[in-house]
């Protein structure tokens, strides 16, 4: 039925079948649109927010989402600034799970600002002492560009590419697609390490305070980086799941190799700097501030918050996956490669979750005790919510655009065109 | 956002902000301009027989 909108050369599944998943799909976004407009209609009193928890779950999905959509940016600069021509076979779909991102962000960012109306004030009246209005500015900014990266690929569906206004627009676009790159690049350089900065700069907040360089804390340079070493990951561990789930090799192992290469280095690196920036943190930082490590790590109820997580970040889902991906012979082998990502993964995520929640829960005063915070249904389905959006969008461009260059080659269709 | 703004103040922090801001609002727009100016130029010249841009 709409076998005149698949790209030529590839196979897809039936029309019947791809219905019935984005119906599934369709039906957890619902649930989420439904939490939304609760939200939007009762106001925040929906969610299990307090005074001592103005961050919640929202803004640790928003910047594990920002974080993990950082593939696309540093993908770019690698392929158009740094000139490693091979990433063209994977800079589409990165550019689309950073798409995939920075919507999710913006969509969780306009329920999570309580009054939407008021939320353009933010450019209108900004507050220019403030690391949230160049993350706002920046975040903004960078989804023009990802929406300029992506409409190539929308042009080059197989029936819109033969209007030759928009096939010249494509080509156009592909041509100054450095400038745009570049862009983004600068841009997302800014955000991600203001995001870290709002979390360094709060002196009240022993746990999140930093030193740093003039007015940037060290998690500002440390966000970059962990963006730039674990969004490449994100983007290979969504390229296997891809690849699981339509049972077909969609990238050359060269590609993901060289990425994953890339990846561990620039994991590596990091994981030296956060070791370097923990230690100074643990001995001179926040003895400074009279806490000593095991303050931040004691005494929480059923130990959410005990040592093991330091342990899980920085060993576990830090060091142990940078060494997998450093080592050609272990990256090579797929089940490791997997195991490695996901585990880059997971660093990431863990380190928003302890810089955003850790960070609120940690008494600041010696008669407080540990905050604790659980998430409200609404809360949960508005998160899950960009999740069902996202798989929903890979769904569509994976079926009518040419997301793939190589899947052609690497899947020949007998008699097929 | 504009200098016309009431709360607009004419220091650093405006400056290094707004600045960055409308670097990058410029760069996108002229290059998106660009593209369409391009595209609407190079469809009439491949209507008018010729090549287009030459390419592919």
């Amino acid at each position: 039925m709409d076998s005149a909108l698949i790209p030529n050369g590839v196979k897809r599944c039936s029309i019947g079948q791809f219905a019935v998943w984005i119906a599934i799909n369709g039906a957890i976004l619902l649930w989420g649109v439904w939490a939304l407009l609760l939200i939007y209609f009762k106001g925040l009193n929906q969610t299990n927010m307090t005074n001592a928890y103005g961050f919640a779950l929202w803004i640790w999905a928003d910047l594990a989402v920002i974080a993990l959509g950082g593939g696309a940016f540093f993908t770019g600069l690698l392929r158009y600034i740094i000139g490693k021509d091979e990433l063209k076979h994977i800079i589409n779909y990165a550019v689309l799970i950073g798409f995939v991102c920075y919507s999710s962000a913006l969509l969780i960012l306009a329920i999570d600002v309580g009054q939407p109306l008021r939320a353009w004030f933010i450019f209108w009246h900004a507050n220019v002492h403030s690391m949230l209005t160049e993350v706002a500015f920046c975040l903004t900014c960078y989804f023009g560009v990802l929406t300029i990266e992506y409409i190539p690929l929308i042009l080059e569906n197989r029936q819109l590419n033969r209007v030759p206004f928009f096939h010249h627009l494509a080509h156009n676009m592909h041509h100054i697609m450095a400038l745009f790159a570049a862009t983004g690049a600068f841009l997302s350089f800014f955000h991600q390490g203001s995001l870290g900065g709002v979390t360094g700069v709060l002196y009240g907040r022993p746990f999140g305070f930093r030193t740093g360089l003039l007015v940037w804390p060290w998690t500002f340079f440390l966000y970059t980086w962990s963006a730039a070493a674990c969004g490449p990951c994100f983007t290979i561990f969504i390229t296997r799941i891809t690849e699981m789930a339509t049972g077909k090799k969609l990238v050359k192992d060269n590609v993901i190799d060289l990425l994953a290469k890339i990846a561990g280095w620039m994991l590596a690196t990091y994981m030296v700097a956060k070791i370097i920036d923990t230690w100074y943190w643990a001995a001179v930082t926040a003895p400074s501030m009279g806490f000593t490590l095991m303050d931040f790590y004691s005494n929480n109820p059923g130990s959410a918050y005990g040592i093991w997580i330091l342990i899980a970040e920085i060993l576990v889902c830090g060091v142990l996956p940078a060494v997998l991906l450093l080592m050609p012979s272990l990256r090579r082998n797929p089940s490791v490669l997997f195991a490695a990502v996901t585990l880059a993964v997971l660093g990431a995520c863990l380190n928003r979750w302890v810089m955003v929640l850790q960070m609120q829960a940690a008494p600041v005063l010696s008669f407080e005790p540990w905050f604790t915070y659980f998430p409200s249904w609404q809360e949960v389905a508005t998160t899950i919510l960009p999740v069902a959006y996202g798989v929903i969008l890979i769904s569509l461009s994976y079926r009518y655009l040419p997301i793939f260059p190589q899947e052609p080659e690497l899947n020949p269709i007998e008699g097929g065109k | 956002m504009f200098p016309f703004s009431f709360e607009w103040v004419w220091d650093m922090g405006h400056i290094v902000f707004h600045g960055g801001l409308w670097y990058a609002l410029s760069i996108l727009g002229m290059g998106m301009t660009y593209c369409i100016i391009k595209a609407v130029y190079d469809t009439v010249k491949s209507k008018d027989g010729g090549h287009g841009s030459g390419h592919h």
